[in-house]
């Protein structure tokens, strides 16, 4: 039966159509459901706004929750004083009461009583489920020392974990999204110009006259701030140019779209420096003043024409020309963006290089409608005793590998708990944040491998994510709707602090996770390390060393600091030096030369898809972030599978319909665990098939997600390591279609 | 007073933020809305258009629904807006037919809904949800006899389309192309 909710679908329409609905009659046998009515398992003021930043994704919009007259939260809306979201948010944050209505939630402390991955568990006490952790974290530090634990973490409540951790006796507290996601690129920003991109991104977009974008499908990727300052580009006539072998969303919002050959972005990077350096197109006194390597780049380059990159990419040599000289004309105020999920094909921070290199030609580093230098508050640290010296970190599991990576690789400690030759030290315990590793690293098969040499697996979360089914302690969380966390103070062009505080008390046997990481430290003989009894005692003595309050956020929410330095931009004549070897913007790199890797980027003709096959490549849709959103009943309403994107000349060779259930098998024969939906669709190269990331659950207990869509995870098993820092490259991987079975 | 609504279709990015916030807003059941994302593509490979659309009840000026209605649940308000008496709707469903958007549905509490420009806001001198949440800013809203609301001034900037004139209702959302 069609109902209303194929309305809301923006999948599956055909070429001019409009969406056909379910009408009259048909609709009323839905009479007989019932109204979902909120439950009301916990309650706060009734009539109250409650002020809060998102969790939902790294961005961190801060809004107001609203109760209704009975104290049940009602509504979430954006904080029109907060510069990520000006008052307006995206589906996640309005939807972020789902998390809280999901029934499938955790509810009690759980503690594993058969084996690693039965998924038998008994319901604990909290004093039960941290004792038994402290027992064997102890256990672990007295055979193997306490640098053997590791924290993965993603989210506000990582870091009481990590100090935590800290205090135990580890730093290796890793975040996914840094070898799994935006790595490469804050590695290349660092090789070049000797600061990060960070997050939100220092994109000056809101100004900016040319935006050019490789792979980044800003607006099916709703990072909030950005969105909105692309749509007020859009309003202001600027260019934008978009890179993707699909016809994404903000495709088809640009002057150009080049619909690339996959894994050939580095020779059209290299085209387009090409065109600005022998046009004379490049910022000359910028370039002089600021950058080291000049001679040797432009010589580099000599024979990378457009019409060489061509008969890689398939783009046409005017069209490369062409859009050269619009980001030149846009120039200082244009951004090729660095993206976000960079980890792709294994030379991505060469790739990012690449980019950072044509930033710095056309001068937009640091120049308004380019890169601004943003600024955020310092919160001082509550103080605690001085942290132990560890003697090991991850990076003696693997000596001499990865030394440019910036942050701990996620990747590597999971492959370091797997005992080989190879790995000279071996983790024997992973206390697992808001992340679930299972989707999130790679290779399934061999996080796997890694748990099951595991001593313990603590998981903290507030869904029964796959992780959990591997745990032997599952903490739950309550959501960021019933807790206090740190104060936000991302960078921004001004400096910005907001106030998550709970809008009603926590449901059901849950706990926020400062108060875990407390409980657990004082069982582990920590507690000085925290030494508060409640987290407002915390927040109020930071936010007063900052001049404000906790009453006084609790009203407001945001607060605005003044910015310490008057240097959002430059002007191009300033005197700068650059955090580098050189001092200067590296356009040819001292720090990748001495490690042995390519001072310049090079091209390197990647493997194509064997015949029948595809280049699998994942995305995002702007009302999921993940795992994270997949089970919540606000978000699922919106969309609650994903579809596979296919070429209608692919379809036609496969006998492949709309709407027909397929499952994917990869170049190594592994096939999908689910099925997922086909999508025929002009959107889409004929070499290649799109999925969004995050569906194809197989945790019961998660009722809406259960098996609904495929994961592309299961189908990433060959993984092309970044040898400059230990990036996963998950687009090498290809599949072809399983039909006739479900 | 006219209440009307436009439509950016060169802003929307389709994240569907309009429909949950509607629903949150408006306390819709999960599996219901009264306003959704269409999404419509035009051309091969690749030579290609893509055009989306944040749509809802048309408040249309001559509508079907108030028309066909047999109780007299369904009636104008002022500034146009078409509206649904809960108490005096019995869930016939004429009106769901008659309606060439398909923009009401039946509420499981046994009435007709759909969009009401979020009257209970206006009111209080409020946006429509939707139109406050918007991220894009995609979407404008007033009254089409102020000739300094921010629809007024958007018509008179922009090219617009309205969506199935050819049905006579005389509709009040606006797409601007």
């Amino acid at each position: 039966m069609k109902t209303r909710r194929q309305f809301i679908k923006i999948s599956a329409i055909s070429a001019g159509g409009l969406a056909v609905a379910g009408t009259a009659w048909s609709l009323l046998k839905d009479l007989s459901l019932k109204d979902e009515l909120k439950p009301a398992w916990t309650k706060g003021e009734p009539n109250a706004h409650i002020p809060t930043y998102c969790e939902i994704c790294f961005w961190k919009c801060a809004g107001w929750v609203h109760t209704d007259e009975e104290g049940r939260i009602q509504k979430i809306i954006g904080n029109d004083a907060d510069p990520h979201c000006n008052g307006r948010l995206c589906p996640r944050v309005t939807g972020g009461v789902g998390m809280y209505y999901d029934e499938d939630r955790l509810r009690k402390p759980l503690i594993r009583t058969q084996e690693r991955g039965k998924q038998v568990f008994k319901e604990a006490s909290w004093d039960e489920a941290l004792e038994y952790i402290a027992k064997k974290m102890k256990e672990i530090a007295a055979k193997h020392g306490p640098e053997s634990i590791a924290l993965f973490n993603h989210g506000s409540g990582g870091s009481y974990f990590g100090n935590l951790l800290k205090a135990f006796g580890s730093d290796s507290i890793a975040a996914p999204s840094f070898s799994q996601c935006r790595g490469p690129r804050e590695v290349a920003f660092d090789a070049t110009f000797g600061e990060l991109v960070l997050s939100p991104e220092r994109t000056d977009i809101r100004d900016s006259r040319c935006l050019v974008l490789i792979g980044s499908h800003l607006g099916e990727n709703m990072h909030n701030g950005q969105v909105q300052e692309m749509s007020d580009a859009i309003d202001r006539g600027a260019t934008i140019i978009t890179v993707d072998p699909r016809f994404s969303t903000v495709a088809s919002k640009s002057k150009y779209w080049l619909p690339i050959k996959p894994s050939t972005d580095i020779a059209l990077l290299l085209a387009w420096i090409h065109e600005i350096i022998y046009n004379d197109w490049y910022d000359k006194p910028y370039v002089e003043k600021y950058t080291h390597g000049f001679e040797e780049l432009k010589a580099h380059v000599k024979n990378y024409t457009p019409d060489w990159a061509y008969g890689i990419t398939g783009i046409d040599p005017n069209v490369i020309y062409e859009t050269a000289r619009e980001m030149a004309k846009a120039s200082p105020a244009v951004i090729v963006h660095p993206g976000r999920h960079v980890t792709w094909y294994g030379d991505d921070t060469q790739r990012s290089r690449a980019v950072a290199i044509l930033n710095a030609l056309l001068g937009s580093w640091g120049r308004r409608g380019g890169f601004y230098s943003p600024e955020k508050a310092h919160i001082e640290k509550y103080p605690v005793p001085e942290y132990p010296k560890p003697t090991k970190t991850w990076r003696d599991s693997f000596p001499g590998k990865f030394n440019l990576a910036n942050e701990v690789v996620a990747s590597a400690i999971s492959e370091a708990s797997i005992p080989s030759e190879e790995n000279k030290f071996q983790f024997r315990g992973w206390i697992v944040y808001g992340t679930n590793l299972i989707f999130t690293l790679p290779d399934q098969r061999k996080t796997i491998k890694a748990i099951q040499n595991l001593d313990l697996l603590v998981v903290i979360d507030t869904m029964p994510m796959e992780i959990t089914g591997w745990a032997d302690v599952v903490l739950p969380e309550c959501t960021y709707l019933e807790r206090y966390d740190e104060i936000r103070v991302s960078p921004h062009r001004e400096p910005y602090i907001a106030l998550r505080a709970p809008a009603v008390e926590p449901a059901f046997d849950t706990k926020p996770a400062w108060w875990m990481a407390k409980g657990l430290a004082e069982k582990l003989g920590l507690g000085a390390y925290f030494p508060y009894n409640d987290i407002e005692e915390m927040l109020d003595w930071q936010l007063k060393k900052l001049g404000s309050s906790l009453n006084e956020m609790k009203k407001i929410g945001v607060k605005k600091l003044v910015r310490e330095n008057d240097d959002l931009y430059f002007n191009g004549l300033d005197d700068i030096e650059f955090n580098t070897n050189t001092g200067k913007i590296e356009l040819y790199s001292t720090a990748f030369e001495a490690e042995g890797f390519d001072p310049m980027p090079k091209y390197t003709a990647h493997e194509t898809p064997p015949d029948g096959y595809f280049w699998l490549i994942y995305g995002r849709a702007p009302m999921h972030t993940f795992s994270r959103t997949a089970n919540n009943p606000n978000l699922t309403d919106l969309m609650d599978e994903n579809t596979v994107w296919v070429n209608p000349s692919v379809a036609k060779v496969y006998g492949l319909q709309n709407d027909q259930y397929v499952k994917l098998k990869n170049q190594d024969g592994i096939v999908s665990e689910t099925s997922i939906k086909v999508r025929v669709t002009e959107r889409i190269r004929f070499d290649s098939v799109y999925m969004v990331h995050g569906f194809g659950h197989r945790q019961k207990q998660m009722k809406r997600s259960y098996r609904r869509g495929a994961s592309d995870s299961d189908l990433i098993t060959k993984v092309l390591v970044d040898p400059i820092m230990g990036g996963t490259g998950m687009r090498g991987n290809f599949v072809t279609f399983v039909t006739g079975e479900e | 007073m006219r209440y009307a609504m436009a439509i950016d279709t060169k802003k929307c990015v389709g994240c569907s933020d309009c429909v949950v916030a509607c629903q949150t807003e408006n306390n819709v059941p999960i599996g219901y809305c009264r306003d959704w994302i269409v999404e419509s593509t035009d051309g091969t490979y690749p030579q290609l258009e893509l055009e989306l659309r944040s749509e809802r009840c048309n408040h249309c000026k001559n509508s079907p629904c108030v028309r066909c209605c047999p109780t007299g649940a369904s009636h104008y308000e002022q500034g146009g807006i078409v509206m649904v008496d809960h108490e005096e709707c019995i869930g016939c469903g004429a009106c769901i037919a008659s309606c060439p958007y398909d923009a009401r549905y039946p509420h499981p509490d046994g009435y007709v809904d759909k969009c009401t420009f979020c009257q209970h806001r206006l009111l209080s001198g409020l946006k429509p949800a939707c139109v406050s949440v918007c991220p894009t800013k995609c979407l404008y809203f007033g009254d089409l006899d102020d000739p300094n609301s921010d629809v007024s001034k958007i018509l008179k900037k922009r090219k617009w389309k309205r969506l199935i004139p050819e049905a006579g209702t005389d509709p009040q959302l606006y797409f601007l192309i």
